[in-house]
């Protein structure tokens, strides 16, 4: 299986990866469209930290017993056969089970819609995920473990 | 070998996928009194209105059939027999067992108070489905506008989630001076107890219901220990569940509160095992055993229960107690302990703009976190008392609106973040 490795030594804190992972998760898979919508900046399915000139993206670790499976009231929270793990939007009923039990705090609640806001899916569907292919100094790199 | 487990919820369901993960062929039969499989803190929901019965289930459909298991819907056991290795269930029938797996959960506890008969219409529990759907046949056809609950825990809150989501007018009647008073601690009860007023019901502390009214079998009033009665249609109890252990009665089994376990998940009666919130495990704060009865306790120590019934060796390594409640609209995480008393421990407070953080640290380790309105990232407090990390140089850094784990020390998160096999 693939893992998403973090450098944080190599990141330049240009935030990227962040703006790369929404785009990639917007409709529109267009940069421009998805920050200049009527709706306002997307968010992210990745966390951006900094604090200083420290800084790194973290994003989902896809855990191989993943605790947020565990605790989900609804099954919302699933693993793939490819061992990702993704979430239903439609099961999810923002009981915060997952933002609770997410020993990485990667999980983003959209309090306001009730329901997990966003999520890494390890941009299933793309050959590496967004924020791996445009991080321009291999900060994040895919790797198999 | 032949698996039997009672009851089929969360517990039983881990269960079934590890003894699945190790053996696919041994036969499994799992007896419920219920007719369904359903998420059972979903029914606060479900009274609400917001998610439909038939999305309250938390498996495929598919579950029996891929897992190859055999469910006897609406049959109880009335009988473990441990010597012979048989149950007897409610439909008489004798089932004989390797390895049994005890998962019958919780019950709801009915306080004895004058004038309570089980006959008596407009009184309910809140625990479980066919509990609630009553309820719900009982608010429409008689038009419910008002109601008392006893009990302001978490089982209280919830049903008052439910009840207000329909505009039902509430009137609460706790015992202790303050709401929720397990869970979490005054300050953080304080500002739930002034949404609750914000949304028109009344909350009346420090107060016990002494009498139940009733004429012609039908609820009328509430005589409560101040003095005061109080007219109602409906009475919600909610003051808690047991573990649900009648079948240890006559047998050897060892009981405390619940059904006393090893780290495997065995009782002391080798091949019968017991998970969820009928079990006493390992407090992972105390060392001691308790009954956590939460969902992921429930669900981690099924899992290893299922394990080791199908011969794979796996240890329960003790959990915590943890909630996440949105009460009012507004959301809160807690974990472990969250109202210590006074001593050793200290306490880290932020409380800023209706955002309420609050940490409790022993010898510089967090033993307990409570969040109000400031959720995000919350999981990390786990992993820190899970890690038993020392945080005394952190202790600003941990209340930052940008906590994370960028402030935790870099050996400690490279390890987490990078390290491999480091998953939970």
């Amino acid at each position: 299986m693939k893992k998403i490795i973090i450098r944080e030594e190599f990141c330049l804190g240009c935030r990227l990866c962040e703006v790369h992972c929404a785009t990639a998760h917007s409709e529109s898979k267009n940069i421009i469209k998805t920050f200049k919508s009527v709706q306002g900046r997307p968010l992210s399915a990745l966390v951006f930290e900094e604090q200083g000139y420290t800084t790194f993206a973290l994003q989902c670790r896809h855990c191989k017993d993943a605790p947020c499976i565990e605790s989900c009231l609804t099954s919302a929270m699933y693993k793939d056969k490819h061992g990702t793990v993704l979430h239903d939007s439609e099961k999810c009923v923002g009981c915060w089970m997952c933002i609770m039990a997410c020993p990485f705090g990667v999980i983003k609640p959209d309090l306001k819609e009730k329901k997990v806001g966003s999520k890494c899916d390890f941009c299933t569907g793309r050959e590496k995920p967004a924020c791996v292919e445009h991080c321009p100094n291999q900060a994040i790199l895919l790797k198999e473990i | 070998m032949r698996h039997v487990i009672i009851g089929y919820s969360v517990a039983a369901i881990s269960a079934i996928k590890s003894i699945r993960e190790i053996d696919k062929t041994s036969e499994i039969t799992v007896l419920t009194n219920e007719s369904s499989v359903y998420s059972r803190p979903l029914i606060s929901y479900f009274l609400a209105g917001k998610v439909k019965k038939d999305k309250l289930s938390f498996i495929p459909e598919t579950f029996e059939k891929e897992m190859k298991i055999t469910v006897k819907w609406n049959t109880a056991v009335v009988k473990i027999n441990p010597a012979a290795k048989t149950v007897i269930t409610s439909k008489k029938e004798k089932l004989k067992y390797d390895r049994l797996l005890i998962s019958t959960g919780g019950t709801p506890i009915k306080p004895p108070i004058a004038g309570y008969a089980d006959d008596i219409a407009g009184i309910f529990t809140f625990v479980k489905l066919d509990e609630v759907e009553k309820l719900i046949k009982y608010i429409e056809k008689n038009k419910i506008k008002e109601c008392v609950i006893l009990g302001a825990g978490l089982i209280g809150m919830k049903a008052a989630e439910g009840l207000l989501a329909r505009k039902i007018k509430l009137r609460i009647v706790e015992m202790a001076d303050r709401l929720l008073a397990n869970t979490f601690d005054s300050a953080a009860s304080l500002l739930l107890e002034e949404k609750l007023k914000e949304s028109g019901s009344e909350f009346l502390k420090e107060t016990t219901i002494k009498k139940i009214i009733s004429k012609s079998k039908k609820l009328e009033a509430l005589e409560l220990s101040s003095g005061k009665t109080l007219k109602t249609g409906l009475l919600i109890m909610a003051v808690g569940v047991r573990p649900d252990i009648e079948l240890a009665k006559g047998t050897e089994l060892k009981v405390n509160r619940g059904l006393v376990v090893n780290k495997n998940m065995e009782t002391n009666i080798p091949g019968i095992y017991a998970a969820g919130d009928a079990a006493e495990g390992k407090d992972f704060l105390s060392g001691e055993n308790a009954v956590i009865a939460i969902w992921p306790v429930a669900a981690r120590q099924g899992s290893v229960a299922g394990f080791n019934m199908a011969g794979k060796k796996a240890e329960y390594d003790g959990m915590f107690p943890m909630n996440s409640v949105t009460i009012l609209g507004v959301p809160s995480i807690s974990f472990g302990l969250t109202n210590p008393k006074a001593g050793a421990y200290q306490v880290l407070l932020s409380n800023e703009g209706g955002k309420y953080k609050k940490i409790v640290l022993k010898d510089g380790i967090i033993v307990g976190v409570v969040l109000v309105n400031a959720i995000e990232r919350a999981g990390i407090f786990g992993l820190l008392i899970k890690q038993k990390l020392d945080v005394s140089a952190l202790k600003k850094q941990l209340l930052f609106d940008d906590f994370g784990f960028l402030v935790l020390p870099k050996d400690f998160r490279k390890h987490f973040v990078t390290g491999e096999g480091t998953e939970v």
